[in-house]
């Protein structure tokens, strides 16, 4: 559905995409996790065809942007960060002229429209100002806004930032919907819990690179591991304490005044400091997860 | 969370087809849309104000004027002060409102309510985002100028059927405003320099480029840079087809200038306009 081959962007001089590769197929949920500031956003404007490369190979529904800008946007539901919804116009106008812009006929406009409506739960609310809505509202309306022409590929940027959380999971049921009938779906996000909850496939990108790529189950498992174990420790204690746990720990990370250890068996680590005869101030063993993948990778957590 | 069926046909089969419009026109049916729903925000400036404008410069004034220099001066090519003056105060509406529509609504819709960043997304291109907003305020100028001369109409100060014509000079000369207006807005980072335009080259120009009087009257240096201006050239050219006169050498050379400017702006524009919403 996607491909890119050494995918660069530049803005005066400034190098937001540095060179990336990836393929996306049909039907998956492929996703974009890093900080802000990372590049995402610019891939997928260049996905998105509003934005030229500045070099490498990008090919969407098998076309080039280059040249197939038009063509290809007829096929692409993009929901940007911002929404770029017309806050003077209602809900019901906001679907309907976007339905315009890919000149599909008034009457049925007017039929999908009912039915977005219903999808984005908005139907109370078709004759309300858009200035009027909540931002889960909002959000639910843009995505229901880029499902109008029928998108094989849908490109969601951020879709639950600034969301609650009530709000994110009415956004991410809708689109666990839209996974299941088989739209592709690109979606960029700093949030590991979503990117976990939504991705078939993930690439991990930070100062306009690529730096892991995988499922996020194979991402976790090959770059930290299944569990973690953090600790608060007196400085005495955790002088060589990673050393004397031998091959129980995969991998050891300060993350501020804490030791995380990761390993298979978080248990069975904390088990054997405690027989080392150890005692932390505190300790907590939990699943590791993508936020650690970007720990590890980077040196930073990606909310910083 | 009830149990929720995603519609059918709700996701592609097969591409959405268009049917062949031209572009542009999609994104000017959005003006259009957005007119329908808050045009009663410019019922005062479309309706009344001419009115007002006619009644108070047109008669009030303009009785003054008549009764000193004489109801059909020479300087005033003859006619009344009312007839003298409706072009006059027609074209400069018509700049302003060429200036109005292609700053504030422009620099909304890249930045505040981002309305063309919703149509980059789609099948148009940036050409036709810009071009269906001209054509929207091509519109919209010659609907106000329409109603400005029909109102002119009533008070009598329209003689001529070429005052049609005046009403398509009029939004040219709205135009040669609105397409360097435009393409200066997508350039802009804020909104500030449109009041200091407004104050430094908009008032000034509505005062002195011949719409309330004969630039006749200003001394010579200063009507010499009156005649270049933009407005100039439209007040004289809606004043001589108000007149009666369509066939004159000296319109030939205002509709070339206003034209110039206006397709100057188009192509300035057009950079503009890419360099904002394709970076």
């Amino acid at each position: 559905m996607v491909e890119a081959r050494g995918l660069v962007k530049r803005f005066d001089g400034f190098e937001a995409v540095g060179g990336i590769d990836f393929t996306i197929s049909r039907g998956e949920v492929f996703g974009f996790l890093g900080p802000n500031g990372a590049g995402k956003t610019s891939t997928m404007r260049m996905v998105a065809c509003m934005s030229p490369r500045s070099e490498g190979v990008l090919r969407v529904t098998g076309r080039d942007p280059e040249t197939d800008g038009p063509e290809i946007r007829r096929r692409i539901g993009l929901v940007p960060q911002d929404d770029a919804l017309d806050a003077e116009l209602s809900v019901l106008d906001n679907l309907c002229i976007y339905g315009r812009y890919f000149d599909l006929p008034r009457k049925e406009i007017r039929e999908r429209a009912k039915v977005l409506l219903e999808f984005a739960q908005l139907t109370e609310r078709a004759n309300t100002k858009v200035d009027e809505l909540s931002g889960g509202m909002r959000r639910r309306l843009t995505i229901a806004r880029a499902l109008i022409s029928s998108p094989e590929l849908m490109i969601l940027d951020e879709p639950t930032t600034g969301l609650d959380p009530q709000a994110r999971h009415l956004v991410w049921d809708r689109l666990h919907r839209l996974q299941g009938e088989g739209v592709t779906l690109i979606i960029t996000t700093h949030y590991m819990d979503e990117a976990e909850q939504l991705c078939d496939r993930l690439v991990v990108m930070d100062q306009g690179l690529i730096v892991a790529k995988g499922s996020p189950r194979e991402l976790i498992d090959s770059i930290v591991s299944r569990e973690a174990v953090e600790f608060r420790l007196e400085e005495s204690d955790a002088a060589g304490l990673v050393e004397r746990l031998g091959a129980l720990v995969d991998r050891a990370q300060m993350l501020g005044d804490r030791l995380c250890c990761y390993g298979r068996d978080g248990d069975a680590i904390l088990e054997r400091v405690l027989a080392l005869g150890v005692r932390p101030i505190s300790s907590l063993v939990r699943r590791a997860g993508l936020e650690d993948v970007f720990l590890a990778l980077t040196g930073k957590s990606l909310n910083d | 969370m009830t149990d929720l069926v995603v519609p059918e046909g709700l996701v592609a089969r097969e591409a959405a087809r268009d049917h062949g419009h031209p572009r542009w026109l999609l994104a000017f049916s959005f003006w259009l849309l957005l007119y329908r729903r808050t045009w009663r925000g410019s019922i005062l400036s479309t309706f009344v104000y001419p009115t007002l404008y006619l009644a108070s410069i047109g008669i009030g004034l303009g009785g003054l004027v008549n009764r000193h220099v004489g109801a059909h001066a020479l300087s005033l090519g003859g006619v009344s002060y009312l007839r003298f003056v409706a072009p006059g105060i027609l074209a400069a509406s018509a700049m302003q409102i060429g200036i109005n529509e292609a700053s504030w609504p422009v620099m909304s819709a890249i930045r505040w309510q981002r309305s063309y960043l919703a149509q980059c997304a789609t099948p148009l291109r940036v050409i036709d985002v810009f071009v269906g907003h001209l054509a929207w305020i091509a519109l919209r100028l010659l609907f106000t100028c329409a109603v400005f001369v029909a109102i002119s109409a009533g008070f009598g100060a329209v003689t001529s059927p070429f005052s049609l014509v005046e009403i398509i000079a009029a939004t040219l000369l709205g135009l040669a405003f609105a397409t360097p207006m435009a393409a200066l807005a997508a350039a802009l980072q804020g909104d500030e320099a449109f009041s200091t335009i407004n104050r430094l080259v908009i008032v000034p120009l509505f005062l002195f480029s011949g719409s309330f009087f004969p630039i006749a009257q200003l001394p010579p240096q200063l009507r010499l840079l009156a005649e270049l201006t933009p407005l100039y050239h439209g007040v004289a050219l809606c004043r001589s087809l108000a007149g009666g006169q369509l066939l004159l050498w000296s319109n030939l050379v205002h509709l070339v200038y206003l034209l110039v400017l206006a397709i100057l702006g188009v192509a300035l524009g057009r950079r503009t306009y890419s360099r904002r919403l394709e970076r």
